[in-house]
């Protein structure tokens, strides 16, 4: 099994704290299935040499995207990778460089992780250039609660001392999914077919009360040859499963 | 934030997506400093087919370093061409833009740089 990134420095008053939900993601990216996905993408058997960009969307402590770094040999055929976080949390920004440079230096550096370039304080993929993420990472806030957070603005000052309001204003937004758990993930989605390149592929978490089957029927139904399928599944409970990951790609056109 | 990174940025107002002039934001003020990291041709060579070469040129030329060739080089070009290899690798992985502004050329809004973290939020009227 792989290291666990060490998230010892993060601070849990301000960003998620990896919990069940983290921990699929890193048991699901690193399972032989989906490394031999990935590897047949993006790795040394597959034709192209150009270096995959990896994206995670709301990294939070970062333990996700510092994990997919620090092993990308193993799980993505290939050390050549480049990868960044996008966060709403400035605090979740810092955390995210921090996991990530500790994860790739006790790798060694040498020994197959990849290029961790940033974390950019942004609201899902708007920061980026269409159709450059070759492998996009989200676990959302997926809880259903009857009001979203709203998206902080941008503090032309230093921000005054964080008070309790504002910490649970940030711990909100990453769990706080507003209508059906769906309203962040939704535009999200929305967002893929732009932000995703040709070779591009998502992972994303859901839960039972986000409707799962739902969501990869509508993925399905958009057209351009989209699939969608579960490919993990955790926490049981009354024989459906609690959280599940769905991973969201299209076939590579032969050039 | 590096310079590798400012390649995969837009401006993120919705309108200015279509707008050749988002890409690439212009640095202003900028503040920089320079990591020392080991060279790894190979990734560069792998890094080299995803770069937007013209847009890197400008940041380049509008951070102060010297003029990036007009083309950018083959990968065999790239890999038998030492200097240009640590040329590459400083400006692209080494340099680090730590404070300053990024200023989209279509509505000219400028997001701001703290502590190497670009903050890419929107004021609500720009949302």
């Amino acid at each position: 099994m792989l290291p666990t990134p060490d998230t010892s420095h993060v601070p849990y008053t301000r960003v998620y704290e990896p919990a069940e939900d983290s921990f699929l993601l890193l048991d699901t990216l690193s399972a032989p299935s989906e490394t031999a996905f990935l590897s047949s993408r993006f790795g040394g058997a597959s034709s192209s040499r150009t270096a995959p960009l990896i994206v995670e969307v709301g990294p939070g402590s970062g333990v996700v995207i510092a994990f997919l770094t620090a092993h990308a040999q193993t799980i993505l055929g290939t050390r050549h990778v480049l990868a960044c976080g996008v966060d709403v949390n400035r605090f979740a920004c810092a955390a995210t460089v921090g996991t990530a440079t500790k994860a790739i230096k006790e790798a060694g550096g040498s020994a197959g992780a990849g290029w961790f370039l940033d974390a950019v304080q942004g609201d899902l993929v708007t920061p980026l250039r269409a159709g450059v993420v070759d492998v996009l990472v989200f676990n959302p806030p997926y809880v259903p609660t009857d009001e979203l957070p709203r998206v902080p603005v941008p503090v032309e000052s230093e921000p005054a001392m964080t008070t309790f309001e504002e910490e649970s204003q940030l711990l909100a937004l990453s769990y706080a999914g507003g209508r059906d758990g769906m309203e962040t993930t939704d535009r999200l989605l929305a967002a893929l077919p732009t932000a995703l390149s040709a070779r591009g592929c998502a992972y994303v978490l859901l839960c039972a009360q986000n409707r799962p089957d739902e969501v990869k029927e509508r993925m399905r139904a958009m057209g351009g040859g989209w699939k969608a399928e579960t490919v993990g599944t955790s926490g049981k409970h009354a024989g459906w499963e609690k959280l599940q990951i769905i991973r969201i790609w299209r076939a590579i056109r032969d050039a | 934030m590096k310079v590798l990174t400012l390649n995969f940025l837009t401006c993120a107002v919705k309108t200015c997506k279509s707008s050749t002039d988002s890409f690439p934001l212009h640095p202003k003020d900028a503040e920089l400093a320079h990591d020392d990291i080991e060279i790894n041709p190979e990734l560069l060579a792998n890094v080299l087919p995803r770069i937007d070469w013209t847009a890197l040129r400008t940041t380049s030329t509008e951070l102060g370093f010297p003029e990036l060739p007009a083309q950018p080089p083959s990968v065999e070009e790239l890999e038998a061409d030492e200097a240009l290899l640590k040329e590459l690798h400083s400006l692209l992985l080494e340099t680090q833009m730590m404070e300053g502004k990024l200023v989209c050329g279509c509505c000219g809004h400028e997001y701001a740089v703290r502590e190497g973290i670009a903050n890419f939020l929107l004021p609500s009227h720009l949302v």
